[in-house]
């Protein structure tokens, strides 16, 4: 399908999220969207796919000027898209979900689950996107989930896909296998819209990039660019990809682990017997293909979660079961990895979210009564230090875009004084730009002799951000080792080689 | 794109698909039309005129007529006699007599809408949190029951006897409301569930009470409790002498609207409660604790529903008795409605017991001048609460434009949106 966007401009009251945005897909093109967060990718998108309608310009499909009402509309013109946060019926099967708005029908009209699960078969041979039809989606991982989202975005003969930003929650096997989807459905004659923050993944699928600041086109870029090229095209400065540290110099021990026992939701050992410690001014980065145990482990800490046996002490001090109120008070910083189920509310205000584990906290109450003008401050001034794009302080969370709904989680916890930060998947949906900040505030933290653990999938951030690097595997530390060792063997590791057979 | 929408908005279509109280407005709207409809139907003259025009249109205009007068009467007669009949303020105006004919109208509506404010601010404050609190009328019964106690079994100056009167019945409430929120707080029985049975529990209680306790009413054999002295009760604001009933439970209800706006806008407590509403996962991760946020709101919600039942008591019949709070006269029940209506905010909830209490005293005024059943107010009442529940629907009626709250909601809730 060849798809062109004329001057599409959509606004929010007086805010402008897209401004005379005009951009070309031609058939079998990979198509990338490059921009800072907030810069307006996601609110294209939702207009292309008509959920949002645009106050001005034009969609034009193999140069027909086509209006296009709501989603339905999209689907029927051939376009099919991927959001990010599955939008799958955790408890159905593959073929129901896949199915789920457009059921073939039998007499009756009772669903044709033969015919459904032969167009699955016939979708995933034709692209290689291997599932199983009949299995329950909750028991997917990740990465099997988003090839159900795709084949649901492919079923209704989708010519166009929109996927945004649909690799932030793969792990790296996982993305190289999407993108090697990406590229046979390319070669299909399909157009593909891809949305992502990661520079690599650009320059290894895209064919054009288009970058977009603050709701403009302001320019397009070859894939053979530079990431540092990009990089600075995107957000309007020079971005550096790597984390000034100061030297290594830890102190005590400040996190001591010893042998962890956590069940996880269905009753069995998530976590099994894990031991680590994390000293004074140093960040220990935690390792792992997601769903090793890392999301328990770090509830565990916070007091999300109850821990079996074992026990952990921060400066000493056993902290072991606490509840989650009794965590922020030792002063554990959490950065969760699912930010909008535990990390924000997306009703209420930027303000509110940016208090929202301190609200009593001096000077944001007194005598129970709350100081709005302080808790106003306190937002203004961390939206302004982050950079947290917003038209207003006063507006939802949900009005913000995904990388800057985690830059306001980022911001309440890192400014608030911690004695150890735990942060999972702490730069996760964000941009270059904003990584860099984070990135800086992390190891700000650690030189001011602060112990904190990052856990991430992201090896590049663990390279970067860790002094050590544990890697969990089903459960147990498979090693420990320096940020030098070589990414082969932390991959090795990760695919459960313990440390004696991974040495290189 | 040939459909698309103007570039910037008239501040009309901004504000019609931005505020709440247009919807509302368009609600009351559908429901009085939907209310005609049934009077209409209803009432066998005018169903005739109109079965008439089959037989020929010239009947119309006799049809249209008759409706007109129908419907209109019944709103005339419901408006005179929950706000005020304009014939009656001019003569008392003019003349200066008559007030209390002119001013029973308002009177009435506000005796109404005053324990139903109290008891709705105490259910909005519940599903703010998330909790649904289906017993309130089962606490305003303890509530009124606690406080009948201690007004008419004990005897002090006025000075101590009226407020702790009150506090009794808060109390009563709060123990009532305390026992689901317990329950669900540690067993996670289901507070809907518990609230609902706890109103027949209560129901039982009170006719116990009232028959076969010292709290019977002396020398009495029916269902009824002693009588409050008058140091208990809430006195009627203008004198015993003017003949209104309206009282100082007015200012009770006025300090819960302060207290609830309170509460809910600037209290570190109320902020809790709203995260626990919002997102009890957030809740729990930012170390809010479900359990007593559970129990806090069933004890604030109970008591102000307690509250409700001794303003009741105290303002109007100064006794319970056997049909206490039964059927119409359920505020806990209605109070579930207009806090929905009021979309549990303080002022919101203000402005729907008003509109709740004029609609039901309008009504009692209707059936009495045109003989059209009370029922018909209900139907009005449910009917404007399904568009407010429905504002999909009044949009869709009513051309407004749809803000794109559904989609942008589902825009915005990815990673990557
Ligand atoms: N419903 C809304 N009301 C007001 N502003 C909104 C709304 N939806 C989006 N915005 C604003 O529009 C801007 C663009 O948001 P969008 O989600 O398109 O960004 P994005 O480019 O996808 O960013 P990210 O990379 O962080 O996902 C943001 O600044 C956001 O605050
Ligand atoms: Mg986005």
């Amino acid at each position: 399908m060849e798809l062109e966007l004329r001057g599409i401009t959509k606004r929010f009251g007086a805010f402008t999220a897209n401004d005379q945005i005009s951009l070309k897909v031609e058939p079998g093109q990979i198509h990338s969207l490059l921009g800072e967060n907030g810069a307006g990718k996601s609110t294209l998108m939702n207009v292309l796919f008509g959920l949002l309608r645009p106050d001005e310009g034009e969609i034009l499909i193999d140069g027909v000027v086509t209006s296009i009402t709501d989603s339905g509309e999209a689907v029927r013109r051939g376009i099919g898209m991927v959001h990010q946060h599955f939008m799958l019926v955790p408890v159905f099967s593959v073929t129901e979900n896949v199915v789920l708005g457009f059921e073939p029908t039998k007499s009756l009209n009772r669903v044709d689950y033969r015919q459904a699960t032969e167009d699955i078969h016939r979708l995933s041979r034709q692209f290689n996107l291997d599932v199983d039809p009949d299995a329950i989606v909750e028991n997917l991982p990740v990465g099997l989930q988003q090839r159900v989202e795709i084949l649901k975005a492919l079923s209704h003969d989708a010519e166009l896909l929109i996927l945004d930003e649909p690799t932030a929650v793969l792990t790296p096997q996982e993305i190289d296998s999407l993108m090697e989807i990406m590229r046979s459905l390319a070669a299909a004659g399909k157009s593909i819209l891809f949305i992502t923050h990661k520079l690599k993944e650009v320059k290894a699928v895209a064919d054009v990039i288009t970058v977009i600041r603050q709701g403009r086109v302001v320019g397009t870029a070859e894939p053979s660019a530079s990431e540092s090229e990009l990089a600075s095209l995107m957000v309007g400065r020079d971005v550096r990809l790597t984390v000034e540290k100061t030297p290594y110099d830890p102190g005590d021990e400040v996190l001591e682990v010893r042998d962890l026992v956590v069940l996880d939701d269905r009753g069995l050992v998530a976590v099994n017997g894990v031991s680590l410690d994390v000293r004074a001014g140093e960040v220990l980065a935690l390792a792992g293909v997601q769903g090793n145990g890392q999301t328990e482990f770090v509830e565990a800490l916070v007091g999300m979660r109850p821990v079996q046996s074992g026990t952990i002490t921060l400066h000493g001090r056993d902290i072991t079961n606490l509840t989650p109120r009794q965590a922020l008070d030792v002063g554990l910083g959490h950065i969760p990895e699912d930010r909008q189920r535990d990390g924000l509310v997306l009703t209420m205000s930027v303000a509110d979210n940016l208090v929202l584990n301190t609200p009593r906290r001096a000077p944001f109450a007194r005598h129970g009564t709350r100081n709005l003008s302080a808790v106003n401050e306190n937002a203004q001034r961390l939206v302004r230090d982050f950079d947290i794009r917003t038209t207003s302080i006063q507006e939802p969370a949900s009005s913000l875009s995904g990388g800057n709904q985690q830059k306001v989680i980022v911001a309440r916890e890192l400014s608030r004084s911690l004695e150890f930060l735990v942060a999972s998947q702490p730069t996760r949906g964000l941009d270059v730009g904003s990584i860099e900040y984070v990135h800086r505030q992390i190891i700000e933290h650690r030189n001011r002799g602060n112990g904190s653990l990052i856990v991430s999938s992201e090896l590049d951030e663990v390279l970067a951000l860790g002094d050590r690097i544990a890697v969990m595997y089903e459960g147990r530390i498979s090693g420990v080792v320096d940020p030098t060792a070589s990414r082969e063997s932390i991959g090795l590791l990760m695919a459960g080689h313990t440390t004696e057979t991974a040495s290189v | 794109m040939s459909e698309t929408s103007p570039a910037r908005p008239s501040l009309w279509v901004r504000y019609t698909s931005s505020s709440p109280l247009v919807v509302t407005f368009f609600a009351l709207v559908l429901g009085l039309a939907f209310g005609a409809l049934v009077i209409v139907t209803t009432t066998p003259a005018v169903l005739d005129a109109w079965r008439a025009i089959f037989h020929g249109w010239n009947g119309l205009p006799h049809a249209l007529n008759l409706t007109f007068n129908n419907v209109g009467a019944a709103y005339r007669s419901m408006f005179t006699g929950s706000v005020v009949d304009p014939q009656g303020l001019w003569h008392s105006i003019t003349t200066g007599n008559g007030w209390t004919n002119t001013l029973t109208p308002i009177s009435e509506t506000l005796t109404y809408a005053t324990p139903l404010v109290i008891a709705s601010i105490g259910v909005g404050i519940a599903f703010q949190t998330g909790l649904f609190n289906i017993g309130a009328n089962g606490q305003a019964v303890t509530g009124g029951i606690a406080g009948a106690v201690v007004g008419s079994m004990l005897h002090m100056p006025e000075i101590v006897h009226l407020p702790l009167t009150l506090l009794a019945g808060i109390a009563g409430g709060m123990i009532c409301g305390a026992v689901p929120g317990v329950l669900k707080a540690y067993t996670g029985a289901h507070e809907v569930i518990v609230t609902l049975m706890f109103n027949y529990v209560t129901y039982a209680f009170l006719l116990f009470m009232v028959l076969s306790t010292p709290f019977q009413q002396p020398g009495q054999q029916n269902d009824i409790g002693r009588t409050m002295d008058h140091s208990a009760q809430l006195a009627p604001l203008f004198g015993t002498s003017s003949g209104l009933r309206v009282s100082y439970g007015v200012f009770v209800a006025a300090a819960v609207v302060v207290f609830a706006w309170w509460l809910l806008n600037r209290s570190s407590l109320g902020f809790d409660f709203r995260v626990t509403g919002a997102n009890p996962s957030a809740a729990r991760a930012s170390g809010i604790n479900a359990r007593s946020v559970i129990v806090v709101v069933f004890l604030i919600s109970g008591g102000l529903a307690g509250l409700a039942g001794v303003v009741q008591v105290a303002s109007t019949t100064h006794y319970v008795d056997g049909g206490f709070l039964i059927g119409n006269a359920g505020i806990g029940f209605t109070a579930i409605t207009v806090a929905l209506l009021g979309r549990n905010r303080p002022m919101g909830i203000v402005w729907s017991a008003l509109l709740f209490a004029a609609l039901g005293v309008g009504g009692r005024n209707m059936q009495a001048t045109t003989g059209i059943p009370l029922d018909l107010a209900t139907v009005i009442q449910s009917a404007i609460v399904l568009m407010v529940a429905t504002p999909v629907l009044v949009k869709e009626i009513f051309r407004l434009r749809s803000a794109e709250t559904t989609t942008v909601q589902l825009a915005t809730t990815g990673w990557g949106s």
